[in-house]
């Protein structure tokens, strides 16, 4: 269970994330939802190590996760799946895919993970020796989903995967992160689609200008007048 | 891909090497070691063993460093130091009585090995020395230097080359690097095929090293170092090992082009060397290894033999002496280089391997019809 508590982070100058406290359980899909430049991003930048904090704690099965280098977030079963998708254009998909995989040494079990990931993703199959840049905005988002799995996560945190999507293509990556929840790993989802977020999550906070503003299970925050109002659009 | 491909790939990769061998002992058996054929051979080995380690950095990691001719001095200097024979110093060092340094590797692996195979020996340890000696201060400048981005680091590596340039003129190390005069008289291979062999090998270890782990994870750092970050990549870590490793080639192949050379200058490993190194990479294509090899083969080829005649009046059968004077060579040359550029605008190979050239179509364009 990754537990935060008191975060405050601040770079350039801003002051970015204000003390947010949030809790993602383990086998849960938790969703961050909140406007453009909320601080939803640079929370999971913090989690990841990208980003260094200023004051708070991150826990993760009880054990400190501020001031760790990247690799040993990663390697503590900690997987992102960044924003804008950020695949490596001129490497192939099974290249992309065994980057995600490159803090592990069993070769093996690194195989038959490719094929897991194929399998949720047949796409990626087709297109296994494909350059990543060439592939369509879906399928780099797929890759990118790919590709974090390929460390294999026990806490999944995907930034914005529906960005910039067709709405089809949306429900399809949101389906398969269902799917990917079932299979036991947890997801931290971040979202600007408030809605599907919100549909799929078992609990959901509400991010604005840095703080937390409101929190709940996903179905009472779809029900709530205020998100219902912010995010959803009124009669949404 | 399937399987069948990639066998018919190798074959082909295997037949090319065959065919290469094959073609330079017979050469270096039907000419003296003084033709042209042999030295075009022999330089351009050594250019394209450079210009790998250059494509390894600046075309595999995305680092864009110019200070290649910097390293390939280092190595120069070691093979030279290590290898004059001891009577000849007094000769090569006569500004500093003989030098500071009296023994010679190959001299010294031959009391025990015999002559042939203790100099070989000896030679190949002092190109190692000097592959290491570059390597190691690559490791000292890398964690500054690396640190700056694009344009910056090349500036920054481009100024450290032609520090360390200055240096090695510098008097006071006279008794090493003999000033600013030349080191000569020191032993070379005779073959354009050991040539050929040595730098084949070490262009194999570099191939190898880019399609490892390692490889991938430059590969990615080149892409988006974000994203590489994001994957657990030790960007600082990385970058350093890609410097590390390209410097190590470099400095071998500083050695051998001292072979080559048969005298050692400072002065001879100015920043245009780099840019002739870096026009071999760009030519080839950026992030081409068979590129960066054929092209400094044909680089060598065109500007040391086949575009001679146009310095000394005669060409292609064309008797022109008004014409074809000193220096026109280079102008011909020049307007063939940018030819080249405007119509393989990616480079010769683009970012292909030679195998790929069986796969029908290129690849980008395959997708970019797919889609």
């Amino acid at each position: 269970m990754l537990k935060i508590e008191n975060l405050h982070v601040a770079y350039g100058g801003i002051q970015a994330l204000r003390g947010i406290s949030l809790e993602v359980p383990d086998g849960k899909i938790v969703t961050l939802i909140g406007a453009n430049g909320a601080g939803k991003s640079t929370t999971l930048r913090t989690i990841t190590g990208l980003v260094k904090a200023q004051s708070g704690s991150i826990l993760w099965n009880d054990g400190e996760l501020l001031g760790k280098p990247i690799d040993h977030i990663v390697s503590a079963g900690i997987a992102m799946s960044p924003e804008g998708r950020r695949v490596f254009p001129d490497m192939t998909v099974l290249e992309n895919l065994k980057i995600g995989a490159y803090l592990r040494k069993d070769k093996a079990e690194i195989a038959k993970d490719v094929q897991w990931v194929y399998e949720l993703f047949p796409r990626l199959e087709e297109r296994s020796w494909q350059l990543a840049g060439t592939l369509s905005g879906g399928e780099q988002q797929m890759l990118a989903v790919g590709r974090a799995l390929m460390s294999r996560p026990k806490l999944m945190m995907l930034d914005e995967p529906s960005l910039g999507l067709a709405p089809l293509v949306v429900q399809d990556i949101f389906s398969i992160i269902g799917e990917i929840n079932r299979q036991g790993v947890t997801v931290l989802l971040i979202e600007q689609n408030a809605n599907m977020a919100l549909k799929i999550a078992d609990q959901a906070y509400v991010l604005e200008t840095g703080n937390i503003t409101i929190s709940g299970t996903g179905a009472e925050l779809l029900a709530d007048e205020r998100v219902k109002e912010a995010y959803l659009g009124k009669n949404g | 891909m399937t399987n069948s491909k990639q066998r018919q790939k190798l074959i082909l990769m295997a037949a090319v090497l065959v065919v290469l061998l094959a073609a330079s002992m017979a050469v270096d058996a039907a000419l003296p070691s003084y033709h042209i054929a042999i030295k075009v051979i022999k330089k351009a080995t050594v250019y394209a063993l450079v210009a790998v380690s250059m494509n390894l950095l600046n075309g595999f990691t995305g680092l864009f460093s110019l200070g290649q001719a910097g390293f390939m001095l280092l190595g120069a200097f070691s093979y030279g130091v290590l290898t004059i024979p001891v009577a000849k110093r007094p000769g090569v060092y006569q500004y500093f009585d003989g030098g500071a340094i009296q023994f010679s590797l190959p001299e010294i692996f031959s009391g025990f090995l015999g002559d042939t195979v203790g100099s070989t020996v000896g030679m190949l340890l002092a190109l190692l020395v000097g592959g290491l000696l570059a390597a190691l201060m690559a490791w000292l400048i890398g964690l500054p230097v690396l640190r700056l981005k694009s344009d910056y680091l090349a500036i920054a590596t481009l100024g450290f080359a032609e520090i360390l340039r200055a240096f090695f003129q510098w008097n006071a190390l006279g008794p090493v690097t003999n000033g600013s005069n030349l080191l000569k008289n020191y032993p070379d291979f005779t073959h354009a095929t050991s040539y050929i062999i040595l730098a084949g090998l070490l262009v194999a270890v570099i191939v190898l090293l880019i399609n490892s782990t390692y490889g991938r994870a430059f590969k990615a750092i080149r892409d988006d170092e974000v994203a590489a970050e994001a994957m657990g990549i030790n960007l600082a870590k990385h970058k350093r090992m890609a410097f590390i490793i390209s410097s190590f080639f470099a400095g071998v192949g500083g050695g051998m082009l001292a072979m080559y050379n048969g005298t050692i200058a400072a002065a001879s490993f100015k920043s245009t060397m780099t840019y002739e190194i870096l026009l071999i990479v760009v030519i080839g294509g950026i992030g081409s290894i068979s590129g960066s090899v054929i092209a400094s083969f044909l680089y060598i080829f065109s500007s040391e033999w086949l575009l001679r005649g146009l310095d000394s009046g005669k060409f292609l059968g064309i008797n022109a002496p008004g014409l074809f004077k000193n220096g026109f060579r280079m102008a011909v040359f020049s307007v063939i280089i940018m030819v080249i550029v405007l119509f393989f605008r990616r480079g010769l190979m683009g970012d292909r391997e030679l195998p790929d050239l069986l796969d029908r179509k290129p690849k980008r364009r395959k997708e970019a019809a797919g889609k």
